[in-house]
């Protein structure tokens, strides 16, 4: 039987920074990652741990110093072509209205100005942003250019969507809503997703796999755990059920240590 | 205020009002500080006249062409420089250097190089703009933002597409910042370059007055010179209005 390949699968991955002179850093050593086509993986790991770094080696933003990245099976050169990246801080750009900002992604690929609005308008719609397309990114507020962004991203129609902790900045009730967005969004032609947070209860509630990564440096995956809560979820409700409580208390019982550790490498800095 | 200014002023220099108390000609203050009257009345005859308009229209080509030169220039050096380092590495000492030098004493040597006319008001003008732009624009290029520049990448520019979309609307944002003071340099350069040796301009008007011991007509330039770059000031200020609407100005609250 042919088995399709993963949508991106990170193979034996080490990434060393070179901090100046013989000084080095292993962010991350030895982290093999696979994600299935259509599935919602999310990382989740204490703060520092090099989450950001793996995903921008997914993306091909960083090069790996060990292993390889394959893309449907074919290994990564350069950029990911196929992957949309949603980012922690600020990545619209100040000067282009909202709308302008989703356009832009189709105007380098050198759609026409006429058929670029028009869908853009449309994704603007569907993240909940009808009629604010002339706004400047700073005229919006923080959960508004997330939503900007996201459209930003899914009107290129990535196969892989690569995000970095992109809610932790919103407020809790924004956030909850921006979820539940997320996940409505992608159940309609469910794309590969890499979600990463550090928030276990998010990492839970969105995903159908968790992946725990140990503190850093030289941080890698020690742990997986599949996410049987049935879909559709509502991200409030789903945290309420017993079948999360149990699945949150076995995660976090892996994650604790590595969480006291990478706390205590903060406070000895 | 101005107004109780231009009072004391008058005061001041008048012959007869008060007595005199620091010279012992009571018409030495009016020689050596002129009269308000006299100056608004030299104003008022140049540009009634009209013998002003075609100063002012020789300094202000002088001045407009300095500052689109010398930002044209400066922005393209500074994006060069910013995104090509070798260049920068090469090329810093160099800068640096010809930054430091006082470009005032540059003028004769324009002078000889371009003739008495304008080219070599522009040229003064230019090289002090220049740097303004260049500087911010080297500065406003390194400092764009790694998770925009990651971010359009990401959505498939090519190096061109980053230049014209990232690199040069951040860098505008800087030369914006530092038009105010371009504009003023450009104006500087051209009434030095004019003061230096010239047959035209407001520059020219005063040095005539001065070559005259004529103080009024040295108040009346400048004068004139001062409401000249007030305006250019202002037409600044709605330029940067208009185009940079995309930029939060501090304070400002908008219903969403």
């Amino acid at each position: 039987m042919l088995v399709a390949a993963p949508a991106l699968a990170l193979d034996h991955i080490s990434v060393t920074f070179v901090a100046g002179g013989a000084a080095r850093y292993t962010a991350i050593r030895d982290a093999t990652l696979t994600v299935q086509p259509g599935e919602f993986v999310s990382v989740v790991g204490p703060t520092g741990c090099g989450k950001s770094t793996l995903l921008n080696v997914a993306a091909g933003l960083l090069a790996p110093s060990a292993g390889a990245v394959r893309v449907n099976g074919e290994p990564l050169r350069g950029l990911n072509g196929r992957a949309g990246y949603l980012f922690q801080t600020e990545a619209l750009m100040p000067w282009r209205t909202a709308l302008d900002n989703v356009t832009v992604g189709l105007e380098f690929r050198g759609v026409p100005r006429a058929e670029a609005v028009a869908r853009a308008q449309g994704w603007l719609a569907r993240v909940g942003l009808r009629g604010h397309g002339h706004r400047y990114p700073h005229q919006l507020s923080g959960g508004m250019r997330k939503r900007v962004a996201l459209a930003q991203t899914l009107i290129l129609d990535p196969q892989i969507i690569l995000m970095d902790e992109p809610f932790s900045a919103l407020d809790i009730q924004t956030r909850q809503l921006m979820e539940n967005e997320l996940l409505e969004l992608w159940s309609v032609d469910r794309k590969s997703v890499v979600f990463i947070t550090h928030d276990l209860e998010e990492a839970i509630s969105l995903s159908d796999r968790v992946v725990v990564l140990s503190a850093g440096p030289e941080s890698h995956p020690i742990g997986e755990f599949g996410i049987d809560l049935p879909r559709p979820r509502d991200v409030a409700e789903i945290r309420l059920t017993p079948r999360f409580i149990e699945l949150h208390s076995r995660i976090w019982q892996a994650m604790k240590v590595e969480v006291l550790k990478g706390y205590e490498q903060q406070k000895n800095q | 205020m101005l107004a109780g200014l231009f009072l004391a002023w008058h005061v001041l220099t008048h012959p007869s009002l008060i007595p005199p108390f620091y010279f012992d000609d009571p018409h030495k203050a009016a020689f050596f500080f002129g009269q308000p009257l006299e100056v608004l009345a030299r104003v008022w005859a140049w540009f009634s006249s009209g013998t002003i308009y075609a100063h002012l229209w020789v300094t202000l080509v002088e001045t407009v062409l300095a500052f689109l030169l010398g930002t044209v220039g400066g922005l393209a050096v500074g994006l060069w420089l910013a995104l090509s380092p070798t260049a920068a590495a090469l090329l810093d000492p160099y800068i640096k250097a010809v930054n430091s030098m006082p470009r005032v004493i540059l003028a004769p040597i324009f002078g000889v190089w371009f003739g008495l006319g304008m080219a070599s008001k522009v040229a003064l003008g230019v090289t002090l703009v220049f740097f303004i732009v260049f500087f911010n624009v080297y500065q406003g290029v390194r400092e764009v933002s790694h998770t925009v520049l990651a971010n359009a990448r990401m959505l498939g520019a090519s190096e061109r597409q980053l230049l014209r979309s990232v690199y040069i609307p951040s860098a505008t944002s800087w030369v914006f910042a530092s038009l105010h003071n371009s504009v003023g340099l450009a104006f500087v350069g051209a009434v030095v370059g004019e003061y230096l040796g010239s047959s035209e301009g407001v520059g020219y008007l005063i040095l005539q007055a001065e070559g005259t011991f004529d103080i009024n007509s040295v108040f009346a330039g400048i004068l004139v010179l001062t409401a000249f770059a007030l305006v250019l000031d202002w037409i600044v200020t709605v330029a940067e209005r208009r185009l940079m609407v995309w930029q939060p100005r501090s304070g400002e609250t908008e219903r969403i």
